[in-house]
């Protein structure tokens, strides 16, 4: 996985609740999951208003997306994450992250970050002021999102996470070091519950 | 101490913790689909990986599949997912149900109707709506790509332990009402966010009445306010309803594992992060009105006002309004309807369709109305048509599909067309998810049903049934 440790960039206001995957990575049948990733980053909205904010020409190299609450809800499609990294996307900042995104995101290298509501307006109100014209700083070590004008917001991340994110860690790998103790689960389920660890059909 | 049936369930399936505090919990059953399955597994090739446990790893052709009637006869390859995922699966000796295969249907559906996924045992799937098996007392994690192809090659899921909350469900239905009205309800009353970050359980006299089909139909909307999973702790109705299906346990092994069963309930006195009680009572039929779950109103309402939601949210209800071309203080009864869509694994089981078939039955589609009904697996298809149902369908005007997830997500290429207002037992009205522009609101079976016999929004009880 790419490691993340710093970044600096424009950050697009997308100051809306409840934004859902389907928007985000609309898919249909010519569309699917598996095609253009940078075209697909809320293919809709930029086909069907020329004033959405990622057709307005300060916002066309993003760094960082901004949302309100709920941001990234619904389909656990993982094209989500994929179509913003495709754009250059690699922190996204909200009042509220739903869940399954979030896991994505950490599988992906990007930084999702979860502001309380005083953070969360402060920082809104400085994205929207600065209007993509300078670039914020987000710095992982630190925890500390820096404006054009020095405000400092600092954020919180578990400590486990903000590990794997520096060190671009594998996930697949740390739990692989735990097989012997997936064997063993399996050994003793064997015994205990052997229908779970079989299943075929007999009709 | 009194536990939750949710840590019964955890900690039954706890391997060991990682050091980066996440349990590793394993994975009973793995049912992919064929939108990701290609996906993860090429990237399993890639990485020089292995699949852990393929007798316990399937892969269903639901989400791309073709609906139409002929398909197994005309389309067998399928679409270029459903191509890959079989040459892929077969590399790794995972079994496809696949088009033409009479155990083919929508993952979620498959899974409990096969008696595959058991009360008390795990579920993974790497699509949202893993929850529905929660109706069988099962403990379902939904995920990403990468997520999957961690399960794929652990056979197990590495998660920080969720929250858990509880939904009273009290009073009785009235007749006409089903669980998809009171899942809405749910979803209105606590918000399209207000599970996020727990694991739900329904429970309650309302929880407890439901048949089975209507449990897994409740629990299926469990992402739909955010929770990681939903469901009901199973009881001698869960069992009886598994019992003798395909791949349920038989002989010695059915007895120990109903002793085992028995355990997964909450005991008394145990508690939880969090606790909701929703009457349910005086409910009536429900409806979205909006672009997101929450948005729910009774038949007989009509459309909210924004000054009902804080100011804040308003430019967003304002949106919903627009989008969905209504005004506030309009009644939603009456508005004329353009596409009927009866399927997805909400509400595409056998019971849905008795309640449809009651409806439809002996009538005609009203007038313009463009119908279908797609079963949300074969087995449901063959049932329905036993029952004469393809008959009554047809005869009426719809259009009775082969399984799959068709309409739900477009994913397959039935869509509406901009503008037309669709009355669907799907579980998502988000912005554009079944055709740009298109009008989506969420109903039970038998309110679309309805719908479609009527032309307009139409309170299901009021439609004389056969």
């Amino acid at each position: 996985m790419e490691a993340f440790i710093s970044t600096s960039g424009t950050a697009v206001p997308l100051l809306l609740d409840d934004i859902n995957t389907d928007q985000i990575a609309p898919a249909d049948k010519s569309h699917g999951h598996g095609s253009d990733m940078k075209a697909m980053l809320f293919r809709r909205w930029k086909e069907g208003d020329p004033n959405f904010v990622f057709n307005r020409p300060q916002y066309q190299s993003p760094r960082i997306l901004v949302a309100k609450d709920n941001f990234a809800c619904g389909s656990s499609r993982e094209s989500a994450v994929w179509c913003m990294a495709a754009n250059g996307i690699r922190v996204v900042v909200a009042r509220s992250i739903a869940d399954i995104f979030k896991e994505n995101c950490l599988r992906n290298g990007l930084l999702a970050i979860e502001l309380p509501l005083d953070k969360a307006v402060l920082f809104e109100e400085q994205v929207t002021k600065t209007d993509g014209a300078q670039p914020f700083a987000v710095d992982l070590p630190s925890q500390t999102i820096t404006c054009p004008d020095g405000t400092k917001i600092a954020f919180e991340i578990r400590e486990a996470e903000k590990i794997a994110l520096l060190e671009g860690l594998d996930d697949i790998g740390i739990t692989l070091k735990h097989k012997a103790d997936i064997e063993a689960f399996e050994a003793k389920i064997k015994k205990t519950k052997p229908w779970l660890q079989k299943a075929e059909a007999h009709q | 101490m009194p536990q939750t049936v949710f840590a019964k369930i955890w900690d039954a399936h706890l391997v060991t913790k990682r050091s980066d505090g996440r349990d590793i919990i394993y994975v009973d059953r793995h049912i992919m689909h064929d939108l990701h399955a290609p996906i993860a597994m090429q990237k399993i090739v890639d990485a020089g990986r292995t699949v852990l446990r393929p007798h316990l790893t399937w892969s269903s052709q639901d989400h791309s599949v073709s609906i139409q009637p002929d398909r197994d006869v005309t389309a067998r390859e399928g679409s270029p997912f459903n191509q890959k995922v079989r040459v892929l699966a077969q590399k790794f000796g995972i079994r496809v149900f696949d088009i033409g295969d009479s155990e083919q249907g929508i993952s979620h559906v498959i899974g409990p109707e096969l008696g595959m996924v058991l009360p008390g045992s795990t579920y993974a799937c790497p699509d949202s709506h893993a929850c529905t098996v929660g109706g069988v007392g099962a403990m379902a994690f939904a995920c990403g790509t990468t997520e999957l192809e961690h399960v794929l090659a652990t056979q197990s899921i590495a998660m920080l332990r969720p929250k858990t909350m509880r939904v009273n469900l009290t009073g009785k239905l009235k007749p006409g009402v089903s669980a998809k009205d009171v899942i809405m309800r749910v979803i209105a009353q606590l918000g399209a966010d207000g599970a996020r970050g727990y694991v739900v359980e329904y429970a309650g006299p309302v929880a407890e009445a439901l048949e089975i089909e209507g449990r897994l139909t409740l629990c299926n909307m469990s992402i739909e306010w955010g929770a990681r999973s939903g469901l009901v702790a199973p009881d001698e109705k869960t069992f009886a309803w598994l019992k003798g299906r395909p791949y349920a346990p038989t002989g010695a092994e059915w007895d120990a594992a109903l002793a085992d069963w028995r355990q997964f309930k909450t005991d008394p006195g145990a508690t939880f992060d969090k606790e909701h009680t929703v009457d349910c009572g005086g409910l009536d039929p429900q409806i979205t009105w909006g672009t997101n779950p929450g948005q729910v109103i009774g038949i007989g309402d009509v459309v909210p006002d924004p000054s009902s939601v804080p100011p804040e949210r308003r430019d967003a209800f304002n949106h919903s309004l627009e989008y969905m071309g209504l005004k506030a203080g309009q009644k939603i009864e009456g508005l004329p309807v353009d596409v009927v869509f009866i399927g997805s694994c909400n509400n595409a089981r056998l019971s849905d369709l008795d309640e449809v078939a009651k409806i439809v039955k002996g009538k005609k589609l009203a007038s313009g109305v463009r119908a279908l009904i797609v079963p949300g697996s074969s087995a449901v298809k063959r049932a329905a048509e036993a029952k004469g149902y393809d008959k009554v369908f047809k005869d009426a005007g719809f259009m009775w599909g082969a399984s799959g997830c068709s309409m739900c997500a477009g994913g397959e290429g039935i869509v509406a067309a901009k503008g037309q207002r669709v009355l669907s037992t799907t579980n998502r009205n988000f912005e554009n998810r079944q055709g740009a522009g298109v009008r989506t609101h969420l109903v039970s079976p038998a309110m679309a049903a309805a719908a479609a016999i009527t032309g307009k929004i139409t309170d299901s009880r009021a439609v004389p049934t056969a």
